[in-house]
C-alpha cells in the first residue's frame, strides 16, 4: 500500500478529553483510508474530511487530508457542495448527534434523499459535550441533562430509522470500543456509491459516561450485540444460543435451541427489504440485541454522478457551447 | 380617417388587464417592436403577488409598462401617456398612473355591470368614479371585434377570446407609428411549427386591431417616436436577472472555472436560479438545494472545491445565510452572494422592490466581518456588476455581496450584447506546492489576498474553518493574533478600493448640490437632474455601483459640494453611511419605502428643496 495510517495523522494534538470515544473512530479512519485509496486507487489530495460543529467535529484538524470545519449543523451541505462540484474527490464527514440530527436535520435527510456520495460518520453520544452537557435529539426519554433536570419530555431520534425512512441506501453501525468493526464499516461506506451513514455509539466520558455501557461492556456485548453479515444467519450470544426469527411480520429473539435452523434469518443488506431492515436498525437493548455491522446497502444512482451526466448529455444537444452564443441567442437586432 | 401626427419625445404606455389577459405578453411585444424600431426604451412589469388571483378583481390586476423614447430612456416612465385596461379592474387599479393628458384605452365589452361590481366600482360611470372622465377615452368593443375578426377562422371560441390582447396590440401600433413586421415574425416563429393553423388567425387580428383604430374618430391624434441615435452594434433585449445570471457564466469562462449555484427559490430572485439551470451545456452545475442556508453552504463547499461559487437570494435569505457568510469570511474563500432586494423586513412584499439591505449588506454579521458590497444600476449593467463581483471575489479570496433588486430583476431593456474581448481576464490566486509546509493564511503583500489550494493538488493539504487561525492555519485564541487576523481582514477588503473605478461625476466638479444615489434608482435620479438643469438648476450627480470599499476618490468627489443630497429607497441606510465613513459633509435625504421606485418628480421635488 502506498499510505500508511501516519499518512493521514496531522501535526495538531488531538485534543479531546482522555477517554473520550470519538479517539478510537479517529484512528479507526486513519488506518482505514490507507486502504480506501489503494481500492480506489486515488492519492491522499483526493480525500476531503468536512465536519460541523461540536466535540467530533473536531476531526478535520487531526486527518493531514483537505479538511473543512465548517459551522453547527452545515457539515452535510458544505459536503455534498464538495462532491457534487467535484465528483472526482472522496469525502468523508464527521457529525455529532446534535451537529446532524439537530440544527442539520434538514440538510441531513436531504442528503440521504438525494443520495449524494458521502460517507457520513455520525457519531453518537446522546449528549451536547462541547456545550458542557446539554440534552440532544438521541438523549433517552427522561435523561437528565444540565437543561432537563427534571428529566427529558422528548423521544429521541434513532439515526438508523431517521435514515431508512428516508430511504437511505446504506447504513451501518459500529462501537467505538471495536475499532475493527470500525473500520470494517468504514470501508464498506467507502465501497457504497451513495449517502453511507455509520452511526457509532461513542461515550463521552465527561457528560454522559457509560451511556452505551449496556451494550459495549466487554463482558455482556455479545450478548446485547449482534454483528449482521451478510450470508450469515443472524446468530448471537456468547455461546452463539440466541438467534433472530420472524414471528409474523415482526422480528422476535429466540433461543437457538427452540426454532429450527431454517427458521433463523438471515441477513441481506442488498436486499431492498426496507421494513425487515427498518426492524433491524431500531433494535434496542433489552428487548433485542443492538444491531451493529452494515444493515442496509442497496444500489441507486447518486446525485453527484447524475448532475454530471446531465451536464454532459445537455451538453451534447445543445446548440449553445460559448458565452458569444448565449449572447447572441434568442431575438436580436441590429442598430445600423 | 386622417389622424393628425405628433412627433412625441417619448410616451409611456401601461398595459393592464386580468392575470389571464395576456398583458405581459402584450407589453413585451410591444417594446421589443419599438426596440427593432430603434427606440431608447425602458420596461417594468407589475405582477401581483397572487399566482390566479380571482378573476375580474383589483388583486388580479397584472401590469405591464413600457416607455419608449428617441432620446435616451432611463426608467420605465413616472405616469402613462396611454392606459390600455382590459377590464374595470385595470382601470381602477391604474387609473392614478394616467398623465394629465393621457389617453385612456378600454375593452368596453368587459365593462359590465357585473366586472364593474367586481372590480369595486360603485356607480355606472367608471371613468369619473376613477378620476379619469377629462382624458381621453377610447371605448372599444374589443371582445366583439375580436371575435368578429376570427369569425370563420375556425378556431374555437376560448382561442377566438384570447386572441383580445393581439388586437389590442395592433390597436395600439397603430396609435404610436408601430410596424407591425417584428409581431409578424414573432407570430410565425411561435406557430409555424406546432400550431400552423394560428398563424393566419393571429396575424389577422392584429391587422384587423391596427386598422380598426385607423378607422375610428375616438383616436385623438397619432404619435410618432422616432428611433434614438443609439451606438451601432447588435442589440437584444435583457432582464435584470438574465443579465446577472450571464455576467456570472462569463466572470467563469474569464477564469478558466466551472460555475457552481447552490441556492433556494425566492421572489424576486428565482429567476437566476432559473436561468442557470438552463446553461448547463456551458458547464453550469446548479442545485436547488433544501434551504437557503443550504445554498450559501453548498456554494462554499463547492468554492472549497474550486470552482466559482455563487448563492442567490432575496432579503430573507440574506438573513438566513448570514453565519455562513462569516464562514466564508473566515475561511477567505471566493464567492459570490446576490441579494435581489425586496419589500422587507421579513416577509414583507415579496414582489415589491426597496433597497432596505443596505444595512444586513455591510453589517449584517456576527463579529467583526467585512465583506466587499457592489450593487447593480440598470437591468442590463447587472451583467457588468456579476463580472465585477466574481472578479474581485476570485481575485481578492472573500466573499462578494452584490446587491440587485426587485425592479431591475424583473425589468428589462436593450442591451448592446458586448464583445468578451472586451473583458478583463480573472485570475485566481492558486497555491502551489514546495518544500515548506503550506501556510493557508499567508497574504499577498499587496492585496492581503491569501492563495487558494483546491482539493486533488498534491502536497497542499490544509483544513479551514470557522475558528480563528493563525496565518499558518493552526487554531489559536491568543488575543493578538485575533485583533492581527481581523485588522487584516478588514483591511484586505479595504484595499480592493484599488480594483474600484473612480466615482465619477455627472456635471460640474463644484457647486452648491451634489446628488447622490446607488443601485436601481439611478435611471430615476438621472431623469430627475436632467429635468432640473432644463429648468436652469445647476446640480451635479454621482451615482455608486461600489458601497464596499467606496471609490477611493469618494471624499474629493463629495467635497467639492455645500450639500450632498442623498437618494435612496429606504429610510436613510445609505446617508447613515456616509454620515459614519464621510463626516465632514452636509447630507439630506430623499427617500421613498412604499414598495415602489421613486417617481422622477418626487426627487426632483427634492433637489427643489435642497437648493
Amino acid at each position: 500500500m502506498k499510505y500508511t495510517q501516519k499518512d493521514f495523522k496531522s501535526d495538531q494534538e488531538v485534543r479531546w478529553c482522555p477517554g473520550c470515544g470519538d479517539y478510537a473512530v479517529l484512528a479507526a479512519l486513519q488506518r482505514v483510508l490507507p486502504k480506501v485509496c489503494e481500492e480506489k486507487g486515488i492519492d491522499k489530495e483526493k480525500v476531503v474530511v468536512v465536519s460541523g460543529i461540536g466535540c467530533s467535529s473536531r476531526l478535520p484538524y487531526y486527518m493531514n487530508t483537505y479538511g473543512f470545519h465548517s459551522i453547527h449543523g452545515r457539515a452535510t451541505a458544505v459536503a455534498t457542495g464538495v462532491k457534487v462540484a467535484n465528483p472526482e474527490l472522496c469525502v468523508w464527514q464527521a457529525s455529532g448527534d446534535g451537529d446532524a440530527l439537530a440544527i442539520g436535520g434538514n440538510h441531513f435527510i436531504h442528503s440521504i434523499r438525494r443520495n449524494v456520495d458521502l460517507n457520513i460518520m455520525l457519531f453518537n453520544n446522546r449528549i451536547y459535550g462541547m456545550t458542557k452537557g446539554q440534552y440532544s435529539p438521541t438523549s433517552k426519554l427522561g435523561a437528565v441533562t444540565k437543561t432537563s433536570p427534571y428529566g427529558t419530555v422528548e423521544n429521541p431520534f434513532n439515526p438508523g430509522s431517521l435514515v431508512l425512512g428516508s430511504k437511505g441506501t446504506f447504513f451501518a453501525r459500529s462501537l467505538d470500543v471495536d475499532l475493527a468493526l470500525s473500520e470494517e464499516i468504514m470501508l464498506e461506506a467507502s465501497r457504497h456509491k451513495g449517502a453511507a451513514v455509520m452511526e457509532f455509539l461513542t461515550n463521552c466520558v465527561i457528560f454522559n459516561n457509560g451511556i452505551h455501557s449496556d451494550v459495549t461492556d466487554k463482558e455482556t456485548r455479545a450478548d446485547r450485540t449482534i454483528v449482521l453479515r451478510d450470508g450469515e444467519k443472524m446468530i448471537y450470544g456468547k455461546d452463539s444460543d440466541k438467534c433472530l426469527v420472524l414471528d409474523g411480520w415482526r422480528l422476535k429473539t429466540a433461543l437457538r435451541s427452540e426454532v429450527s435452523e431454517e427458521d433463523i434469518l438471515v441477513h441481506d443488506s442488498h436486499s431492498d427489504n426496507l421494513g425487515l431492515q427498518m426492524q433491524l436498525a431500531d433494535m434496542r437493548w433489552p428487548e433485542f440485541p443492538v444491531a451493529l455491522g452494515v444493515i442496509r446497502r442497496v444500489e441507486d444512482g447518486t446525485y453527484d454522478e447524475r448532475v454530471d451526466t446531465q451536464v454532459r448529455e445537455v451538453a451534447a444537444k445543445s446548440k449553445i457551447h460559448s458565452l458569444d452564443e448565449l449572447l447572441h441567442s434568442g431575438a436580436t437586432w441590429e442598430v445600423k | 380617417m386622417q389622424h393628425k401626427v405628433i412627433d412625441a419625445e417619448d410616451v409611456v404606455i401601461r398595459f393592464a388587464g386580468d392575470s389571464g389577459d395576456g398583458m405581459q405578453l402584450t407589453g413585451t411585444l410591444f417594446a421589443n417592436t419599438s426596440a427593432v424600431f430603434g427606440n431608447s426604451l425602458s420596461t417594468f412589469p407589475d405582477y401581483p403577488a397572487e399566482i390566479r388571483a380571482p378573476k375580474g378583481t383589483v388583486s388580479g390586476v397584472s401590469g405591464f409598462q413600457v416607455h419608449i423614447g428617441s432620446r435616451k430612456v432611463n426608467t420605465p416612465g413616472d405616469y402613462c401617456d396611454m392606459l390600455v385596461a382590459m377590464n374595470p379592474a385595470a382601470l381602477k387599479a391604474n387609473a392614478k398612473w394616467v398623465s394629465r393628458t393621457g389617453l385612456v384605452l378600454v375593452n368596453s365589452d368587459a365593462f359590465d355591470e357585473a366586472s364593474l361590481r367586481k372590480a369595486g366600482f360603485s356607480t355606472d360611470d367608471p371613468f369619473a368614479e376613477a378620476g379619469v372622465s377629462d382624458r381621453n377615452i377610447i371605448v372599444a368593443p374589443i371582445t366583439e371585434l375580436t371575435k368578429e375578426s376570427l369569425a370563420g377562422s375556425g378556431l374555437d371560441q376560448q382561442s377566438v377570446l384570447k386572441c383580445k390582447n393581439m388586437f389590442t396590440l395592433g390597436m395600439a401600433c397603430y396609435i404610436y407609428s408601430r410596424p407591425l413586421d417584428y409581431v409578424y415574425g414573432y407570430i410565425a416563429s411561435k406557430f409555424s411549427k406546432k400550431h400552423p393553423e394560428m398563424v393566419e388567425p393571429n396575424r389577422k387580428v392584429v391587422s384587423d386591431g391596427f386598422n380598426y383604430a385607423a378607422a375610428i374618430q375616438a383616436v385623438p391624434n397619432v404619435y410618432k417616436i422616432d428611433p434614438a441615435p443609439l451606438e451601432k452594434g447588435t442589440y437584444r433585449n435583457i432582464t435584470g436577472n438574465q443579465a446577472l445570471a450571464w455576467g456570472l457564466i462569463a466572470a467563469a469562462q474569464k477564469s478558466g472555472l466551472k460555475l457552481f449555484c447552490g441556492s433556494y427559490p425566492i421572489t424576486p430572485a428565482t429567476a437566476i436560479l432559473e436561468e442557470l439551470a438552463l446553461h448547463k451545456s456551458l458547464g453550469v452545475k446548479t442545485m436547488q438545494t433544501e434551504d437557503e442556508i443550504a445554498g450559501i453552504c453548498t456554494a462554499i463547499g463547492a468554492s472549497f472545491a474550486g470552482r466559482l461559487a455563487v448563492t442567490t437570494t432575496s432579503g430573507p435569505g440574506l438573513a438566513l445565510k448570514g453565519e455562513a457568510l462569516g464562514l466564508a469570511v473566515m475561511t477567505e474563500l471566493p464567492l459570490v452572494v446576490v441579494d435581489v432586494q425586496r419589500a422587507g423586513p421579513c416577509t414583507g412584499m415579496p414582489t415589491k422592490t426597496e433597497q432596505t439591505d443596505l444595512g444586513t449588506a455591510i453589517y449584517g454579521r456576527n463579529g467583526e466581518c467585512p465583506i466587499p458590497v457592489i450593487a447593480a444600476h440598470s437591468p442590463a449593467h447587472c451583467f457588468d456588476a456579476a463580472f465585477t463581483a466574481a472578479k474581485i471575489a476570485l481575485e481578492r479570496m472573500t466573499p462578494v455581496l452584490l446587491l440587485s433588486e426587485g425592479f431591475l430583476g424583473n425589468g428589462s431593456e436593450p442591451w448592446k450584447i458586448p464583445s468578451m474581448d472586451s473583458y478583463p481576464e480573472i485570475k485566481p490566486r492558486y497555491a502551489k506546492a514546495s518544500d515548506e509546509p503550506f501556510r493557508p493564511f499567508e497574504r499577498d503583500a499587496e492585496t492581503l489576498a491569501r492563495s487558494w489550494a483546491v482539493p486533488g493538488t498534491p502536497g497542499l493539504e490544509h483544513r479551514v474553518g470557522g475558528l480563528e487561525k493563525q496565518h499558518s492555519g493552526a487554531l489559536s485564541t491568543d488575543p493578538e493574533n485575533h485583533a492581527l487576523m481581523v485588522a487584516e481582514r478588514a483591511e484586505k477588503v479595504a484595499r480592493i478600493s484599488d480594483m474600484v473605478p473612480p466615482l465619477e461625476i455627472d456635471g460640474p466638479s463644484k457647486g452648491r448640490l451634489l446628488v447622490v444615489g446607488w443601485g436601481g434608482t439611478f435611471g430615476h435620479i438621472l431623469s430627475a437632474v436632467e429635468k432640473a438643469r432644463e429648468e436652469g438648476l445647476e446640480v451635479s450627480f454621482a451615482h455608486f455601483d461600489f458601497l464596499n470599499p467606496l471609490p477611493s476618490n469618494t471624499g474629493e468627489v463629495l467635497s467639492g459640494f455645500e450639500r450632498i443630497l442623498v437618494c435612496e429607497l429606504n429610510s436613510g441606510q445609505f446617508a447613515s453611511y456616509l454620515r459614519s465613513t464621510h463626516p465632514a459633509h452636509e447630507y439630506l435625504q430623499c427617500n421613498k419605502v412604499q414598495g415602489q421606485t421613486f417617481l422622477v418628480h418626487e426627487i426632483l421635488s427634492s433637489i427643489k428643496k435642497a437648493l
